[in-house]
């Protein structure tokens, strides 16, 4: 929740985009936030990390060859191999290659939380700017129903619809993580609608005669999106850990998907048995790729934040 | 005082009730679209349509609006909110009463949640203190880097870990050393012992509250760090008090006002984790039960637990909110 009302902290912003290698003063905020993050090591790292797990859900292949869900892939005289010096990430339970499978169950995890931001996005700044702009009975029919979703806990909530659906896929994890998350993103979007709707060149716009559609899609937007952006990519990683955390309790993905979540939750039974494998390797894919949303996250919400400067 | 309070009562109520028709309404739907759920229990090998149409009337599933998309079923929601009301959140697949199992385990959820709370406020407003005073030193760069890596973490894996590395490999080093004493071993114990019934429970409820801890460290370092800038702290220091008083009385109070709400919210993520740690760990709590539903596909007892875990949450918040204006005297005006 820090993350919210720090997110909220940066939403005044200046009008995107500035021009290249501009320097000190002149500087727009979006140029300010391009010559903070360039000089962060931490930036480097998790644009890197984000870079290649990205890389690793679309093309698989670059990484593995073979993927696990090919017939013959997963020969049963390998199950549960520990790691060698030749494999040094061992065979999963079911005889497949540990990185391989890990390699492409990246993609599983990462287009479900990809599906989620662009719904959790599109459905919050609407609403958020409906409400923040409109004000009055909008905005009081809109929180009265964030409310009522904050009242719900968000893995409790997603839990029970999922288990209701007889089979599970990305479309309807995606769909039930969006419905229940939605409503963050409409709070902070609302609260940075409020404060840019004060600022005189809003007035400038209306004196001038612009409508509110023009209004809100030429200046508000634009101004108010900052806080939206640092909440997403958290998010991303957030949903990346939600959808494992679901699948893990059943009620994600089911076999035959390879999928993080499910080898955790295979890996978790067996590694008390002494197969650590089974359990490290799936679990640390899970956390590297959440850290390195957060992270990204962090870094660029000190950017846009001007009071940590 | 009392007006905040009787204004925030008059608000609970429709939140409440709105947020049970949310979990209805949603649940009606899915039902619309997907097809019944007892139907979906038996697949392919679907009994005679007398003992679905039994099994329907059993769960409350045999209402007509449930076959036509779209339709709210208010009338449907209006009986289900006079049985919550009589304690009655549905039985499972062999008839027991939802309620009856929730109260049984409950003692046991309620004990690892309070373990974890107190294990992360302490440990958390602690960390985030010494975060908070030493700005930009080596141990404010420790505490912030820990805390990332540690939201990084979800719970599920975090327990699984702690499990294989802490509870098995660690704590049965303990349970065979000589110089061990009994209750160290207990404490790292892979699963509920109820011979200790609240040692044995600390390794899960340290998992559990681990998140938090790290969200409750980062909130005390922040709130603390903007504190300590404020003119009141200016003033403390020019009247010569001590250090211990400033920080301590004037500064530390006031930066505890936001954790005091994030426990609040936080009550509902601990109840979303409990249901993988007690997985995990093996704990006959509430979560537990959830879990095994899940495995056992048994819909009526998922809905129903949830159901009664949200009534809590909300009546928790409740609780936190009021306390919060009784910390802090300005929001009483709003």
């Amino acid at each position: 929740m820090s993350d919210i009302s720090a997110a909220q902290a940066a939403s005044t912003s200046d009008p995107a985009g500035g021009p290249e290698g501009s320097t000190g003063a002149d500087r727009t905020l979006w140029g300010d936030v391009r010559y903070e993050m360039v000089r962060n090591p931490v930036f480097w790292f998790s644009a890197i990390l984000v870079f290649i797990v990205l890389v690793m859900a679309f093309f698989p292949q670059i990484f593995a060859s073979t993927s696990p869900t090919t017939s013959g892939a997963c020969p049963l005289e390998h199950a549960r191999e520990k790691p060698t010096w030749g494999k040094p990430f061992g065979y999963t339970n079911a005889g497949c290659d540990m990185w391989s499978s890990l390699v492409w169950g990246t993609g599983k995890s990462v287009i479900v939380a990809i599906f989620v931001t662009i719904g959790t996005v599109i459905l919050g700044v609407a609403s958020g700017t409906a409400a923040g702009w409109f004000g009055g009975f909008t905005d009081t029919v809109i929180s009265r129903i964030t409310d009522v979703f904050f009242g719900l806990p968000f893995i409790l909530g997603a839990l029970v619809f999922l288990a209701i659906f007889p089979t599970r896929n990305i479309v309807t994890i995606s769909i039930v993580l969006t419905v229940f998350g939605w409503t963050s993103l409409t709070r902070v979007m609302r609260g940075s609608v409020i404060s840019t709707k004060q600022r005189d060149f809003v007035d400038a716009a209306r004196a001038l005669g612009a409508t509110d559609l023009f209004i809100i899609r030429k200046h508000i937007l634009a101004n108010s999106i900052a806080p939206v952006i640092v909440l997403a990519t958290i998010g991303l990683g957030a949903y990346i850990s939600a959808e494992a955390t679901l699948t893990f309790l059943g009620v994600g993905y089911q076999r035959p998907t390879v999928s993080w979540g499910l080898l955790v939750s295979e890996g978790q039974t067996l590694a008390t048995a002494g197969f650590w494998h089974l359990l490290v390797y799936p679990s640390s894919f899970i956390v590297v790729t959440v850290l390195a949303f957060i992270l990204l996250g962090d870094v660029l919400r000190d950017a846009l934040d001007p009071r940590s400067r | 005082m009392g007006r905040y309070v009787a204004r925030r009562l008059i608000q609970f109520l429709p939140v409440i009730l709105g947020t049970l028709f949310l979990l209805h309404i949603l649940s009606v739907l899915t039902i619309q679209i997907v097809g019944d759920p007892v139907r979906a229990l038996f697949g392919p090998n679907a009994p005679p349509d007398a003992v679905i149409a039994q099994l329907q009337a059993q769960y409350g599933l045999d209402d007509q609006c449930l076959e036509q998309t779209g339709n709210p079923c208010v009338g449907m929601f209006i009986d289900r909110i006079g049985q919550y009301a009589q304690g009655d959140f549905g039985v499972n697949f062999r008839g027991r009463s939802v309620m009856e199992m929730f109260l049984e385990r409950m003692p046991i959820t309620a004990r690892m949640a309070f373990i974890a709370i107190v294990f992360e406020t302490v440990v958390g407003i602690f960390l985030g203190v010494l975060a908070g005073l030493r700005k930009d030193k080596f141990i404010d760069n420790f505490v912030r880097f820990s805390t990332v890596l540690l939201i990084a973490f979800p719970v599920f894996v975090f327990g699984s870990l702690a499990l294989l590395f802490v509870g098995l490999k660690f704590g049965l080093y303990l349970r065979n050393s000589d110089w061990a004493p009994e209750w160290l071993g207990q404490m790292f114990q892979i699963g509920y012992n109820a011979d200790y019934p609240w040692l044995s429970l600390t390794l899960p409820g340290f998992v559990l509250g681990a998140f938090s801890l790290a969200a409750i460290a980062r909130l005390t370092r922040t709130s603390l760090i903007e504190n300590l800038r404020s003119d009141y702290v200016r003033t403390a220091r020019a009247k010569g008090l001590t250090t211990r008083r400033t920080v301590g009385i004037h500064t530390l109070r006031n930066s505890l006002i936001p954790v005091v709400t994030y426990i609040g919210i936080d009550i509902g993520f601990l109840l979303g984790g409990s249901l993988v740690t007690e997985g995990i760990f093996n704990v006959p709590g509430v979560g537990q039960l959830v879990f095994l539903a899940i495995k056992a596909n048994d819909t009526p007892v998922i809905i129903g637990v949830v159901t009664i875990l949200t009534v809590v949450f909300l009546v928790a918040n409740l609780i936190v909110d009021i306390l919060y204006a009784a910390l802090d005297p300005r929001i009483r005006y709003e």
